[in-house]
């Protein structure tokens, strides 16, 4: 009865074809194949399982895939902020280009991306010989795989912050400024607070686009075991192996991982826009 | 009348902004007027014909093409919490609560907290909305928020208040009830206020001074005394003799308008 009335109630028709539609297309993109990756993982013995997942080669490697996406989401989220801000309140000469650029990462493929950031970062590369006498040695290391992770995830944050801070009202800075803010207050009081929701996506974003990723990295990356090997590398190392179980096993583990830090992250942004109109 | 100084000067100012495709518009022809302190005057005009540019001017968030904007003598440089403008959209802090909102000019003036409550509070009584100090913009109704933007801006106590058609977006009961609102509030404080609407019946239920504007270029077509006294009963002959004297002047404006547009087609 209440089904019946509050379907009657729905001023647009086809609640009940467009949710089935959209549980059918989840199910055959989405959930369809993840089920698959648990039920391979299930072949395994529990002991098994773990074994493989906790192996210090394995654990290594989680550290460093999540610890390096979480340092590049974070630095992404400073600059990325800081570039769409430049791309929005500042008019320069080549202003249309260096918005194009920030797009690049997306569009190239990544191979492409990750041999010119191994070239660019090698102790003879443009950036290395500068940063090698420093004492800072990028390429073959975790700090690489950061570097590559930023360059992937930079779009992420600008394109999500930018359309933000210019649908900004004016009269939010303006009211700040005829109440006697000066610059600093109304950025931290007035701007931070209007842009934060947006940059939680943004980083959520370019910390799952650094998480996922494969192609750009593993040139810069080295893939020394324990040192600097990514876990999707190894994913596809065991693979190489025939050793589906185990690669999926350690699949599952990062899906899992993956999948609680972004709910997290989705319910922190939901809190962030309580008070949204 | 004259040996008076004025609060607000405005000496042949003009505004022109360049449009995209580098064509020049004139917002604001030269034009004066003089504004004398505590007094409150009301700009009207058909939209475009740059009351907002204006308002602007002497807010000091547009600066004059030429000409010179001056308040208490002093040329107009920029935003000050001496002079507050109050907008038609709020322009609250969703995040922050009615009282954070009140509290944020006091902040910036790095009043100590205590003492800043205390004022928001007290600014907040005066608005009648003491009993929503810890509600959100989102959970108010238009009124509501339009009072905590104007408690914000008393709670800093300046002695000019901008208002850009302020009750513009507000159904007719709340605006009529917000007009009674803010005389008695002007009337216990005292600021200077400069009221821009397009409601000739608000500029004549509000205005000690009426300056009606005309488009094409922006510039003032007449100055009218409204020698009421407040509060203004809507209904009296007297009021309709007002009404009725603006409204002939806002016809012929408006005609002119039109057949100016006619021409330029
Ligand atoms: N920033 C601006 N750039 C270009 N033209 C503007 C700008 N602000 C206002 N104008 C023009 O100036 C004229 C007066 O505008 P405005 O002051 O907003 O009028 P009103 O508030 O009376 O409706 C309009 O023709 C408007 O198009
Ligand atoms: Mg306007």
């Amino acid at each position: 009865m209440s089904i019946t009335k509050s379907a009657h109630n729905r001023v647009l028709p086809g609640f009940g074809l467009t949710l089935g539609y959209t549980i059918f297309y989840l199910s055959v993109i989405v959930l369809i194949p993840l089920s698959a990756l648990f039920f391979k993982t299930a072949t395994l013995s529990w002991g098994d399982f773990v074994a493989t997942v906790i192996s210090p080669r394995v654990i290594a490697s989680f550290r460093l895939t999540f610890g390096a996406a979480i340092a590049a989401a974070v630095a992404n989220a400073v600059f990325g902020t800081l570039v769409a801000w430049v791309l929005v309140r500042y008019r320069f000469p080549g202003k249309k280009l260096a918005d194009a650029l920030v797009d690049l990462p997306f569009a190239l493929p990544t191979a492409v991306a990750g041999i010119t950031l191994a070239t660019v970062y090698s102790s003879n590369g443009w950036l290395g010989k500068y940063l090698e006498p420093l004492g800072i040695k990028v390429a073959f290391t975790p700090l690489g795989i950061t570097v590559a992770m930023v360059f992937i995830g930079l779009p992420f944050v600008v394109r999500t912050v930018q359309p933000v801070l210019e649908e900004l009202e004016p009269e939010l800075e303006e009211a700040a400024a005829c109440l006697g803010a000066n610059r600093w207050q109304t950025i931290r009081r007035v701007l931070l607070p209007s842009i934060t929701p947006a940059v939680i996506t943004g980083f959520a974003l370019a910390f799952a686009r650094g998480v996922g990723e494969y192609g750009s990295i593993i040139f810069i990356a080295g893939n020394m075991p324990m040192k600097s090997e990514i876990t999707p590398l190894l994913i596809i190392t065991k693979l190489e192996q025939y050793d589906y179980a185990g690669a999926t096993a350690i699949a599952s583990v990062m899906l899992v991982i993956s999948f609680v830090m972004l709910l997290v992250i989705n319910i922190l942004q939901k809190w962030s826009r309580r008070y949204a109109a | 009348m004259s040996i008076q100084t004025s609060k607000i000067k405005l000496s042949a100012v003009e505004k022109h902004f360049t449009s995209a495709r580098g064509e020049r518009q004139v917002a604001v022809s030269p034009l004066d007027l003089e504004i004398q302190s505590g007094e409150f005057v009301c700009l009207v005009g058909p939209s475009g014909c740059g009351k907002t540019t204006l308002i602007n001017l002497m807010a000091g968030f547009e600066q004059p093409s030429a000409g010179s904007v001056t308040i208490d003598g002093r040329p107009v440089s920029g935003p000050d919490p001496d002079h507050i403008m109050i907008f038609q959209d709020y322009g609250l802090y969703p995040w922050r609560t009615v009282l954070g909102n009140v509290l944020f000019g006091l902040q910036a003036k790095g009043i100590p907290a205590g003492e800043a409550r205390d004022r928001a509070l007290a600014t907040l009584e005066l608005v009648g909305l003491r009993h929503a100090i810890d509600k959100h913009p989102h959970e108010l109704s238009g009124g509501m928020k339009q009072r905590v933007a104007i408690a914000r801006a008393l709670a800093v106590e300046p002695s000019v208040l901008f208002m850009d058609e302020p009750f513009a977006a507000l159904d007719a009961f709340t605006r009529y009830h917000l007009q009674d609102e803010l005389l008695r509030l002007w009337q216990e404080t005292r600021p200077t206020v400069v009221f821009v609407t397009h409601d000739l019946d608000e500029a004549i239920a509000l205005g000690q001074r009426i300056v009606l504007m005309a488009p094409n270029p922006g510039r003032i077509q007449r100055v009218l005394e409204v020698s009421l006294p407040h509060p203004r009963e809507r209904t009296r002959d007297d009021f309709a003799f007002f009404r009725r004297e603006l409204f002939t002047e806002f016809h012929l404006v408006h005609q002119m308008a039109l057949q100016e547009a006619e021409y330029s087609i």
